[in-house]
């Protein structure tokens, strides 16, 4: 049992940091960025581009992964977010713009075998691929029964580094405050002589840089790498976890995701496999429909 | 190219030759005509992949158990669809806009992956064989069924609950305060669309001959949705029109057709940001103007007044 608690807080881990990309920028831009999975996706994606085709070791790859997946950040705000602010669309056109780039993504890696215009990508069509052994050490250590995996123990411990990183950012720094200001009220924001585009474009940046971690962190804790892992595992996890949590709320999403961590661990081990699937959207629903504000959230409004 | 041209000039050797894709095409624009009612009443409901998965097993379930006759199993399915919405539409519906979409796609993969996955007569992950489809025979009832629920939707947007959806959709609380009772409207909007939803089901089970879990998930949801999006919300052609022109799309241009989804993708974009109203809908393109571009027009004027 204590091991299975152990495997809920590294999957939920990864859930976080995820989760956290996703409710940052629906918590600054007011917009749901459905591309967040597929970003997630190329963040495993690439860094396997890079270690097994291109013969890179893991750190800078992990590293090079991580800065495409905030420039892929920037494409989304600059393509799919940008324009409709300026038209004063409303925010379901975002959605529905993301969900169009998330096609895309998903699509050009699915559809790239060797020698077509993505081959250097990726080459494995729609197959799900795992690194080559040995590109990451991974020794084991045991302590008083429990099992663990040094890959695991760095996931845990990247993501609650980074997440507490994170949180420090937007509580004390300047760029964090200017975040919190506009979250709050964009018009007021503006008039205090913030850049508000500016603020979109780095969230964005940070936020896709997060997801595409997580999904390099999954790709190797999971040893799944494919078009499909962030449309498959995480989209709609995601979403179930920063419902949990309150849309918008980055502690809410920490804790959302571990939560939904030990939720699917728990009914695994109660009811298999088969009800762990749907017990995410089973909480989803419920917190939506019981609690819309969230488990954690006092307020609709509060954020960040 | 030469899709058109076979259309045009050999239109019932285009129609043998296509049987299957006009079948899709009629199944896609009854599920796009189910998403407009709810877009019609301003609620962005993403369930119907869910309705129509209560739709096909209940169809196929009692072709398989019960001696009753296919339209009855079939209106059975859109019924019981209808019926699971209400259940459904009594929590969910107060909530709105990305919320009432989320919890929507909750509950299709709650559905799909909690109840169909886990309830033995449902096949679970395996499916369920339905030896009594009839995959020419199919075609008729679709092809009848179609323009008939489309003029019915069309005459309903221009019935009083028609008045009263665009008027919720246009502001939800002056409609309230104007007397409209929202919650009722709202659900009947849900309803209906969910037994559109499950009717398009039943009728995709009978040219299958398998029902597939895997159909019924989040990606069929997205594809109904882009219908509505790139058709235009306007009137009840355009998620219609959206629908078979998406649907078609990859046979038309076959050298891109494993590339489906990326053109897919950019239509979608393309259409959200230059034509909001979507294919059909009145208006020319919504021009966007970048923000150098403002800077560049207004740095050139005053040099060309010299």
């Amino acid at each position: 049992m204590t091991q299975q608690v152990l495997n809920a807080i590294f999957i939920g881990s990864i859930y976080a940091l995820f989760a956290v990309g996703y409710t940052l920028v629906f918590g600054v831009l007011d917009v749901l960025n459905l591309a967040h999975s597929a970003v997630f996706m190329l963040g495993a994606v690439i860094t396997y581009s890079l270690v097994a085709l291109h013969g890179m070791p893991f750190l800078p790859a992990a590293i090079i992964a991580v800065f495409v997946c905030g420039l892929l950040g920037l494409l989304i705000e600059f393509v799919a977010l940008r324009p409709l602010r300026r038209r004063n669309a409303p925010p379901i056109s975002a959605l529905i713009s993301t969900i169009g780039l998330a096609l895309i993504f998903v699509a050009i890696v699915e559809q790239a075998t060797p020698g077509t215009l993505f081959g250097w990508l990726w080459q494995d069509g729609a197959n799900s691929v795992r690194f080559p052994a040995g590109t990451v050490p991974n020794p084991t250590y045991h302590l008083g029964g429990l099992t663990i995996e040094g890959t695991k123990l760095g996931i845990l411990i990247t993501s609650v580094v980074l997440m507490l990183v994170l949180g420090y950012v937007i509580r004390y720094t300047q760029i964090g405050r200017a975040l919190r200001a506009v979250a709050e009220n964009r018009r007021a924001a503006t008039l205090l002589g913030i850049n508000v585009d500016r603020i979109f474009a780095s969230t964005l940046f940070l936020s896709s840089a997060l997801g595409g971690l997580a999904g390099l962190l999954f790709g190797l804790a999971i040893s799944d790498i494919g078009p499909y892992i962030g449309r498959d595992q995480v989209e709609l996890k995601g979403l179930a976890v920063i419902v949990l949590g309150g849309m918008g709320s980055i502690p809410g999403a920490v804790l959302g995701g571990y939560l939904l961590g030990l939720i699917e661990v728990l009914a695994f081990v109660r009811f298999g496999s088969n009800v762990e699937a749907g017990v995410a959207f089973a909480a989803l629903f419920l917190v939506l429909v019981l609690r819309p504000q969230g488990l954690f959230g006092a307020r609709l409004r509060e954020r960040l | 190219m030469d899709f058109f041209i076979q259309l045009f000039t050999n239109p019932v050797g285009f129609y043998n030759q296509h049987e299957l894709l006009i079948a899709q095409i009629g199944i896609n624009a009854i599920l796009a005509i189910a998403i407009f009612v709810t877009f019609y009443s301003g609620q962005l409901t993403l369930a119907n992949a869910g309705f129509m998965a209560i739709g096909a097993y209940t169809t196929v379930i009692m072709n398989l158990y019960l001696p009753t006759p296919l339209p009855v199993n079939m209106l059975a399915g859109a019924l019981l669809a209808g019926l699971v919405s209400v259940v459904v539409g009594l929590p969910v519906l107060r909530l709105r806009g990305v919320f009432l979409a989320i919890a929507t796609i909750g509950f299709v993969e709650a559905l799909r992956l909690g109840v169909i996955l886990n309830v033995p007569i449902t096949g679970e992950g395996q499916g369920l064989k339905n030896p009594s489809a009839d995959p020419l025979g199919g075609i008729v009832p679709i092809l009848i069924s179609l323009p008939i629920l489309a003029y019915l939707v069309w005459r309903l947007t221009r019935t009083r609950l028609g008045q009263a959806w665009s008027a919720i959709r246009e502001d939800e609380l002056a409609a309230s305060s104007n007397g409209i009772n929202v919650p009722l409207y709202k659900m009947i909007a849900f309803i209906i669309s969910a037994v559109l939803a499950g009717y398009a089901g039943a009728l995709e089970t009978h040219i299958n001959f398998f029902v597939d879990p895997t159909e019924y998930g989040i990606t069929r949801t997205i594809q109904i949705l882009t219908f509505a999006v790139v058709g235009g919300t306007t009137n009840v052609f355009g998620p219609i029109v959206g629908a078979v022109f998406l649907t078609a799309l990859p046979e038309i241009v076959r050298q891109f057709a494993s590339y489906r989804d990326v053109v897919n993708g950019v239509i979608l974009i393309l259409v959200i940001i230059f034509r909001p109203q979507g294919i059909v809908g009145r208006g020319g393109l919504a021009i966007i103007r970048p923000r150098w571009w403002i800077r560049w027009k207004a740095r050139e004027r005053p040099a060309a007044a010299h």
